[in-house]
């Protein structure tokens, strides 16, 4: 008996992804639990363990092969009675060369199948040619979530007729131009029309169709960077798929989101007081801690939450979803790129423990540790450049969340008190909120609750 | 041990010399079989030799022209074994640049007759001597040869095919032309020109039938102006041959029989695929009607065996089967983005006089399934070049989808139109619409003014009529 080990979906968004390592080799017995291999993700590296025990009896994708789809077999697992049958393998091939056949033709798979035998030569190099199916999500590589789209006139002109918007369509030709049967393919395959914003779209909450659409039928695309500059006068660095999930959905959540900014200033007087007195009640060796501004400012957006359900929420187009909990996203920077993980619940975590959380959260997310559900969701996010001496900035909301706090370093300023210059410890912060979700006084009511948390921490209490 | 290679070529013509390349190019170890001469039909017996007799024609028809253009000359005479010579040497010209090809790009010329053995195996047959050679892939590119029919068989002095027609001893008075396709209407042209009484017969309604209704209807009437019998909807029953003549019998669809005494008889009535002797049915390779079932990859079915070109299905024209061969080593060696042959891409000329060239649908098959569609037409006779080429016969002709503006067909006569047509083929490949063409800017003074003026005219606005 032999059964296929499939590439494994690591999270509900979860489409595509990369072998990075594999920890047996063919021949290996595994039990379940064993740790097969390493799968990285565009936003993690996941170790994925074996279910069943057994003997590898065929590894099918190698090391380093991306692009891999969810589903596609990777390795032939023996149990019981040793050898495959003999019939799974070409089937197995089958599966993998229609489950391969829609990536990029920029992939570099090191593909096992083009061997030396012809049968399996046939196989392996039918892949890049079949027919491009109609993408459904977001295929990571696929030329086209390049700025500038490449289609010929007549692609363009039929995709216009037919109201099918043509970022959507995957390219076959040259380079991955998108061309006449493309456009042809992504109509009768029922491609969905207008641009969904690919991954902040979850089979749930479909999102807001009419929009989006009208939103990518008007932009023009942006000119290729590379004609601007000699070539030998700069090192071009390819993007890594963190860098590519990073321009994707900020791109989209940009175009597709419509932002407006409130920004509020807070006295942090107290506030330093505070942490200080509390810090300096840390016991030395277990237990100890050490709170930071930004552990007291997501306490207190959690609690504001609480108060002011209205932006607690994410968009549908059928409803705004009111969340029960204060789910806070914290921009973690990874120096390059970053990641966001929740922490969920604040609102009922006390100072230590967000404290904490945060810790091992930003700890896991620098290892690429992290697992989707510590990233995925949230309705609300904390991104703070204080620490850089930043003093406001406006940050950009993290689909399917609907606002984000930019918080600023909180520094000594000259405020006018009662007539009277005198020296303050200001923070600023601008909250980015999504005006389908959150009107302009519905988000000024929220800072309001906001400030007088972070002025008054004690308020919290009340 | 048998030698082994990634790839063998089994025919040495455009399809088989053209994949060796382009596997050589791509690294694969790479050996190709031919039986007669490296270049196959085209370059011997074809494409080639045909255009050096043909240039010999056209000169012969200036020459009659001189005093247009303001020479005078008297005694103007034509040899015609220096014509044919000449047409021989260009072909073994170009047959020794393609040897030179296979040794630029490490292709092994095995000298032989190929026959598969087997998966991964053929052997070659030369003088008795048999040996045996192993692929990893096998590319079979045997070509075609002229169509016979019971009682129309040629026999090489009375009743010729194209191979004999190439290489006439003496020139005949006069000619029957069985066929108005493209290897029919090139003779016709090249000996009615040469003084030749040249009767061509075609069984369907109209000459040069692949091309556009309107393209057929043009060199009917230009080829019966140069004095041409042309008999349509007409077939050949019998050929009853003389001492150094042929009579035939003609019957015309309505029914009417006629005979007609000729010194010669061309047989163009399409070609057959060299299916026999190569172990095909063995191997378990289908053949329809003389020619290899293939996919859309050229993949016999059998794993590891390919067959390009004439051998597999139409158009039946050189270009095509060179684009197939480097379809089919770009796919050996895993080549990624390799698309397969688009057939409506693919040019097709006649190099009679008026020369024809054409891309795409015709008007008639453009409409059918009742697609809307706008055509445009320009003549010769409005483009300066042509008046003052003196070539003033002609037109171009083109087809777009009137929604999308999809370049459908194009369709043209005239002198040099074989030149022109890759300007839309490669616009079709593009997939340019009428606007990208409607903006382009074409050199003054050419022919190829009239390619913009066709597609200004399908909006109704061309510039120069």
């Amino acid at each position: 008996m032999s059964t296929q080990i499939l590439m494994p979906a690591l999270s509900p968004t979860m489409e595509e992804g990369k072998l990075a390592k594999w920890h047996v080799k063919e021949g290996d017995v595994v039990k379940a639990g064993d740790i097969l291999a390493e799968i990285e993700t565009d936003k993690a590296t996941m170790e994925f363990e074996a279910i069943d025990e057994g003997r590898i009896g065929k590894i099918l994708i190698p090391e380093g092969a991306e692009g891999i789809k969810v589903n596609v077999p990777i390795a032939v697992l023996e149990t019981e009675d040793g050898e495959p049958a003999p019939q799974d393998i070409p089937a197995t091939m089958q599966a993998i060369r229609e489950a391969l056949a829609p990536a990029s033709p920029a992939q570099k798979i090191p593909s096992p199948l083009v061997g030396d035998a012809a049968p399996k030569a046939r196989v392996g190099i039918e892949a890049p040619a079949a027919p491009a199916a109609p993408r459904s999500g977001n295929g990571a590589a696929a030329p086209h979530t390049e700025q500038r789209l490449f289609a010929s006139p007549l692609a363009k002109r039929i995709a216009e007729r037919d109201g099918i918007d043509i970022a959507s369509v995957h390219g076959s030709g040259p380079r991955g131009r998108i061309v006449k049967a493309d456009v042809e393919a992504a109509a009768k395959g029922g491609v969905p029309k207008p641009a969904p914003p690919r991954e902040e779209q979850t089979p749930a909450k479909p999102v807001a169709a009419p929009e989006a659409h009208a939103v990518s039928a008007g932009l023009a695309p942006l000119p290729d960077a590379r004609l601007f500059y000699k070539e030998g006068e700069y090192e071009a660095v390819p993007n890594d798929s963190m860098r590519k999930a990073i321009a994707r959905r900020l791109t989209s959540a940009k175009s597709l989101i419509p932002h407006y900014y409130l920004t509020i200033d807070c006295d942090i007087g107290a506030l330093m007081q505070l942490r200080a007195r509390l810090n300096e009640k840390s016991p030395k060796a277990e237990g100890a801690y050490k709170l930071s501004i930004n552990d007291f400012v997501i306490k207190a957006a959690a609690m504001a939450l609480m108060k002011h359900p209205d932006v607690n929420a994410s968009w549908t187009e059928a409803a705004i979803l009111k969340h029960k909990h204060a789910d806070i996203g914290i921009a973690v920077d990874l120096n390059p790129g970053l990641i966001t993980p929740i922490v969920f619940k604040a609102e009922a975590k006390g100072l230590i423990e967000i404290s904490n959380e945060i810790k091992s959260l930003a700890e896991r997310a620098k290892a690429k540790k992290l697992k989707p559900q510590e990233y995925e969701g949230g309705a609300f996010s904390i991104s703070n450049l204080g620490m850089f001496g930043i003093k406001e900035f406006t940050a950009i909301i993290n689909p399917p969340q609907s606002a984000i706090l930019a918080v600023g370093a909180g520094e000594e300023r000259a405020v006018i008190r009662d007539g009277k210059v005198i020296a303050a410890t200001i923070m600023s912060v601008t909250m980015s909120c999504d005006h389908r979700v959150i009107d302009g006084a519905t988000g000024a009511r929220y800072l309001q609750t906001l400030k007088i948390y972070v002025e008054e921490p004690a308020s919290m209490l009340l | 041990m048998a030698e082994s290679f990634d790839v063998i070529i089994i025919g040495g013509g455009p399809g088989g010399y053209v994949c060796a390349i382009r596997c050589g190019q791509l690294g694969l170890k790479t050996a190709i079989v031919e039986r007669e001469n490296l270049g196959g039909i085209c370059l011997n017996w074809g494409c080639i030799p045909t255009k050096a007799l043909l240039r010999s024609s056209e000169i012969w028809h200036l020459l009659h022209r001189l005093n247009e253009f303001g020479f005078s000359a008297s005694d103007i005479t034509f040899d015609l074994a220096k014509i044919v010579e000449r047409s021989r040497k260009v072909a073994a010209q170009l047959v020794n640049g393609v040897k030179g090809l296979m040794k630029k790009n490490k292709v092994t010329v095995i000298d032989g007759e190929a026959t598969l053995k087997g998966r991964g195996t053929i052997t070659v047959a030369k003088n008795g001597q048999s040996t045996e050679y192993s692929a990893k892939n096998i590319v079979l590119a045997t070509g075609a040869r002229a169509r016979e029919f019971p009682g129309l068989e040629a026999d090489g002095t009375l009743v010729w095919t194209y191979r004999h027609a190439m290489v006439p001893k003496e020139f005949p008075k006069s000619l029957l032309v069985v066929g108005s396709g493209a290897i029919g209407i090139e003779f016709a042209s090249f000996y009615r020109t040469l003084g030749a009484e040249v009767t061509v017969v075609e069984v369907l309604d109209r000459v040069l039938p692949v091309e556009d209704e309107e393209i057929s209807a043009f060199a009917a009437k230009a080829f019966a102006k140069q004095g041409m019998v042309i008999k349509t909807a007409t077939t050949v029953e019998k050929l009853q041959r003389g001492a150094n003549n042929v009579t035939a019998t003609l019957k015309s669809k309505d029914g009417k029989i006629e005979t007609l005494t000729v010194d010669r008889v061309i047989l163009a009535v399409g070609i057959v695929g060299n299916v026999e002797n190569i172990g095909l049915e063995q191997a378990g390779i289908k053949v329809e009607k003389t020619h290899v079932v293939v996919n859309q990859w050229c993949e016999t079915g059998v794993p590891g065996i390919y067959a390009v070109g004439d051998l597999v299905g139409p158009p039946w024209l050189a270009h095509k089967a060179m684009h197939e061969g480097v379809i089919v080593a770009e796919r050996i060696a895993g080549v990624k983005g390799v698309h397969p042959l688009d057939t409506s891409k693919v040019p097709g000329c006649t190099y009679c006089w008026p020369q024809v060239a054409s891309v795409g649908l015709t008007e008639s098959k453009a409409k059918e399934g009742g697609r809307r569609i706008k055509a445009g037409k320009f003549p010769f006779i409005g483009n300066g070049k042509a008046i003052a080429l003196g070539e003033v016969e002609g037109f171009v002709k083109t087809v777009f989808d009137a929604e999308t503006g999809e370049l459908l067909g194009a369709h043209m006569i005239g002198a040099e139109v074989t030149e022109l047509i890759q300007g839309y083929t490669i616009a079709r490949t593009l997939e340019a619409t009428d606007s990208e063409l409607q903006v382009s800017i074409f050199p003054h003074p050419t022919l190829s003014e009239m390619m913009h003026e066709a597609v200004l005219a399908a909006d109704g606005r061309p510039l120069h009529i």
